[in-house]
């Protein structure tokens, strides 16, 4: 049942957030709710009341590397399609290794 | 160069596209959960940053521009690409917006609890658009 609320929040945030997207004009500026905290406030709001404050403070400095890797990724992804002219697929989806691999380095090397 | 809302926008996505997002979006809030559940939370926190909503959205952008230009009878291969980029450069700063998100919610969480959410998202908006407002000073200097 938990996981049931979790998809639904999730998916009505993201949603909320990718229509803004939609509609906002200029698309550097719509791009700008691509990195919406969506999934983090369905997650950390369910999270506060389940697990308590010190559980989502934990989450949330975990957050800050995982963001700083989101921020490398898109710099990353612009370079491809600018640069080497990569479809928007390929250039987002082979990245996403990069994400990872920079997301669990920061966590190894800062917090262990 | 001026912000503004284009709501016909929104008459260019199928409603299929709407419901890929609530889909994509519902399960990778799944999977932050089942990572903090199994790993914890120090773990479960990188995911919050998961980028698969905007895997999603640039490869959306990227057709529809594309789209566009095919209705008017030019190849829009390159403008699809362009416009993917533009919203990748701007997704590039809304990451810095979103650690300060997350810096908010480390710091003020212990003390104030579900409050440090409203101000991680309002530092979130603040720091985001500070920085498109900066990126875009320095490009038109040039």
């Amino acid at each position: 049942m938990d996981y049931v609320v979790r998809f639904v929040a999730g998916g009505l945030i993201v949603s909320a957030f990718a229509i803004l997207g939609d509609v906002l004009r200029p698309k550097s500026f719509a791009g700008l709710f691509a990195a919406a905290p969506s999934i983090a406030l369905a997650t950390l709001t369910m999270a506060t009341y389940k697990e308590g404050s010190a559980y989502v403070s934990i989450e949330g400095r975990s957050m800050i590397l995982g963001a700083i890797a989101l921020s490398l990724y898109c710099v990353v992804v612009c370079q491809l399609l600018m640069r080497f002219r990569f479809s928007a697929v390929t250039a987002t989806g082979s990245s996403l290794v990069l994400w990872l691999v920079m997301a669990l380095g920061f966590k190894q090397i800062l917090i262990g | 160069m001026i912000v503004h809302a284009k709501f016909s926008a929104l008459g260019e996505s199928r409603w299929y596209e709407y419901l890929v997002r609530f889909v994509l979006g519902g399960l990778t809030t799944v999977v932050a959960g089942v990572v903090a559940d199994l790993y914890g939370p120090q773990m479960g926190g990188l995911f919050l940053a998961f980028p698969a909503i905007f895997y999603a959205s640039a490869t959306l952008i990227e057709k529809h521009e594309r789209q566009r230009k095919k209705e008017r009878g030019v190849a829009g291969q390159r403008r699809g690409t362009d416009a993917a980029a533009l919203d990748a450069s701007g997704a590039a700063l809304g990451g810095i917006g979103l650690a300060a998100f997350a810096l908010a919610v480390w710091l003020l969480a212990p003390e104030y609890g579900l409050a440090s959410l409203v101000i991680g998202s309002i530092a979130w908006i603040l720091v985001s658009v500070t920085g498109w407002r900066l990126h875009q000073e320095i490009r038109h200097s040039r």
